[in-house]
């Protein structure tokens, strides 16, 4: 049950759907400890574990182990907030920190026990911001732990644009702490340095009839690896995850998912996509959705879709929906893999169009559906030009 | 006068391991201002040729000439054909998802005719193309063959014609699948790029049905990778009439 598939190029997974019928979930059960806010409470991973079996631990720069120390100029954290919103920065004691979900890797728990600093940004209560919040995290080539907290109160209203640039060592976590009937929607950038290695957890802790929107966008970086995970605090909450990341060459991408519909009347929307290209591009893409027995009324659906451009990259895409609970509105997933179309390419350069063209139409069109989704203009022109970058990279 | 002339075609195809050999050497002489209808039964190669003409990577030719005013077609990439002046109307044409049928339709428009069409003027030959053709103008704003029916993708494909003004067009069973309403409108459209006296029409077709519409100076009878007889319009009456056995039973071999 629930168990983990290996998908070659060009193939489709079904993923597994488990009706568990005691309240042990294999979600959580699968996992090589209970989370814990304390790094000593998880063993050093070896590489088997089916949390770390498609990481490369190995560039992972120590993180995993221990190894890795801080280093003082590694990463430079500049926050712009508009009018009205309080930014701060605290220390470890503070009470506002870790609210929204609980470390569950040793990466996570390392993060949490090494950072020195945390940041929280504050929007006041039924506060709505007409433009963007803007946290420029940029490596300066060291090593760094570190922890950002986004609240909103009650009915406040903001977008955060979260961009990461340059090079680093970088395990750091977000919590997103939504009052009741707040929007909150983030755009998370890893547009990283090649050598770049970046893993953290994205907590979202989604309050009654609140509405949170996630677009996760990963291009850069050796390794980035991010475990977006959602939990509801009353019913109502609405989570619509998206994610959209261009693979190349030797990069290894991991994003994990987790909505934990634990309360009821609640709904999530995860649609991920991905492009691929070159020799050992590798992505993995997990989305796990837990419907737990009280959670009646739940409304679910996850999708991944990946596009193979070139031989030699490898995807690993397993979606896993576990439902304790017959009483919803909805629940499915969905999940393929597929190379570049032959056909598509004929079709259109049967009509004049050269080749180099005719991908870029296909690959724009392939991202269209969920850049159109994103609802910031300037993050949406920028995507779409990076996207371009990518491909002129792939056909030159 | 713009000629394609087609000498001795062959063709293969790699199926279940094994090579096999589909046109088996195709003679064919089509000038702007003709039409020409290639009747066949089912599987005897007539969309392979089709097909190979446009050059699509799934046939190779292992033999003959194909020449599009002297220029050899066959060393053309696919792209090189469609803006040479060859045209393939499809039996499936491709969904494209996200892409919509306008940008489609500019950035083919722009390739063919070598610079990208004054805005203003494009807008609105598009929209009298689409009125031509009964379509409805929210139709340019939906993706490139997502969801259309038989008939949309049809219509489509015959509004590139229009747009596109190819030397020699290809039509690929683009009578399949369609209701009488639906191939007047095609077999018009068809028609009124035609009269414009540009164009060689290849029409390719299973069915005699679509001749009452569009009717061809030659009539070519196709069977095992091959033409087996030609005639005049007449031609097709007597398959109207009596099928293709006489072709399949022997008739082909012969």
């Amino acid at each position: 049950m629930a168990e983990a598939q290996n998908i070659p190029v060009g193939s489709t997974t079904a993923g597994a759907i488990a009706v568990a019928a005691e309240a042990d979930s294999t979600v959580a059960t699968r996992m090589s400890a209970p989370p814990s806010f304390d790094v000593a409470d998880f063993p050093v991973p070896h590489g088997r574990e089916e949390e770390w079996r498609f990481t490369p631990l190995e560039r992972l720069r120590g993180l995993h182990d221990g190894t890795a120390t801080a280093t003082g100029e590694g990463v430079k954290v500049a926050v712009e907030a508009p009018e009205g919103v309080t930014v701060e920065t605290v220390g470890r004691d503070d009470a506002r920190l870790g609210r929204a979900g609980t470390p569950v890797d040793r990466v996570a728990a390392q993060a949490y026990s090494a950072f020195e600093q945390a940041s929280v940004v504050t929007v006041p209560k039924e506060t709505v911001l007409t433009e963007p919040i803007r946290i420029a995290v940029h490596g300066e080539g060291g090593t760094a732990y570190g922890h950002q907290v986004v609240e909103l109160g009650a009915f406040a209203e903001a977008v955060v644009v979260i961009d990461h640039t340059g090079d680093a060592v970088l395990a750091a976590n977000v919590d997103y702490v939504l009052g009741d009937g707040a929007k909150l929607t983030v755009v998370s950038v890893q547009d990283w340095d090649d050598k770049a290695v970046h893993v953290g957890q994205h907590n979202a802790l989604v309050g009654r009839d609140a509405s949170f929107k996630s677009v996760v966008v990963t291009f850069g970086g050796d390794v980035v690896r991010l475990h977006p995970r959602v939990t509801y605090a009353g019913p109502g909450g609405e989570a619509e995850l998206y994610g959209l990341y261009f693979t190349d060459a030797g990069q290894h991408q991991e994003h994990r998912l987790l909505v934990d519909h634990n309360v009821p009347h609640c709904k999530s929307n995860v649609a991920y996509k991905g492009a691929l290209q070159g020799d050992d591009a590798h992505a993995v893409w997990i989305g796990d959705v837990l419907i737990e027995a009280k959670a009646e009324g739940t409304d679910t659906y996850e999708m991944n879709r990946n596009l193979v451009l070139t031989d030699g990259a490898r995807v690993d895409s397993v979606p896993n929906l576990e439902i304790e609970t017959g009483e919803i509105v909805g629940a499915g997933h969905a999940s393929a893999t597929g190379r570049f179309d032959d056909e598509q390419l004929f079709y259109l350069m049967a009509r004049g169009i050269p080749e180099i063209d005719a991908r870029r139409l296909v690959v724009r069109g392939f991202f269209a559906e969920l850049v159109q989704q994103i609802g910031v203009p300037d993050i949406e022109e920028r995507l779409i030009a990076k996207i371009e970058e990518e491909l002129e990279a792939s056909v030159a | 006068m713009a000629t394609l002339e087609i000498r001795d075609l062959h063709v293969t195809v790699e199926a279940d391991n094994a090579t096999k050999e589909i046109l088996k050497g195709v003679d064919l002489t089509v000038k702007q201002g003709e039409t020409h209808a290639i009747m066949g039964p089912n599987g005897s190669g007539k969309s392979t040729l089709a097909y190979s003409l446009a050059g699509h990577p799934k046939y190779t030719i292992t033999g003959g000439t194909v020449t599009l005013d002297g220029e050899d077609v066959l060393e053309m990439s696919v792209d090189e054909r469609a803006r040479a002046g060859l045209f393939l109307a499809m039996q499936y044409p491709v969904e494209v998802p996200g892409v919509s049928v306008s940008n489609f339709l500019r950035t083919s428009a722009t390739a063919v005719r070598g610079e990208a069409p004054k805005l203003r003027t494009w807008v609105k030959e598009v929209k009298e193309a689409m009125e031509r053709l009964n379509m409805d103008p929210a139709f340019a704003e939906r993706n490139v063959n997502e969801g259309f029916s038989g008939g949309e993708k049809k219509r489509h494909e015959i509004l590139q014609l229009e747009l596109l003004k190819p030397k020699i067009a290809i039509l690929d069973e683009t009578d399949s699948g369609l209701d009488v309403d639906a191939l007047r409108v095609v077999s018009e459209g068809v028609n009124r790029v035609r009269e414009t006296g540009e164009v060689g029409t290849l029409l390719i077709t299973h069915y005699t049905r679509i001749l009452r519409y569009i009717k061809p100076d030659y009539v070519h009878v196709f069977s095992a990778g091959r033409i087996v007889e030609s005639g005049g319009a007449e031609l097709a009456d007597k398959l109207e009439e009596e099928g293709y056995e006489a072709y399949t039973k022997g008739g082909a071999s012969a």
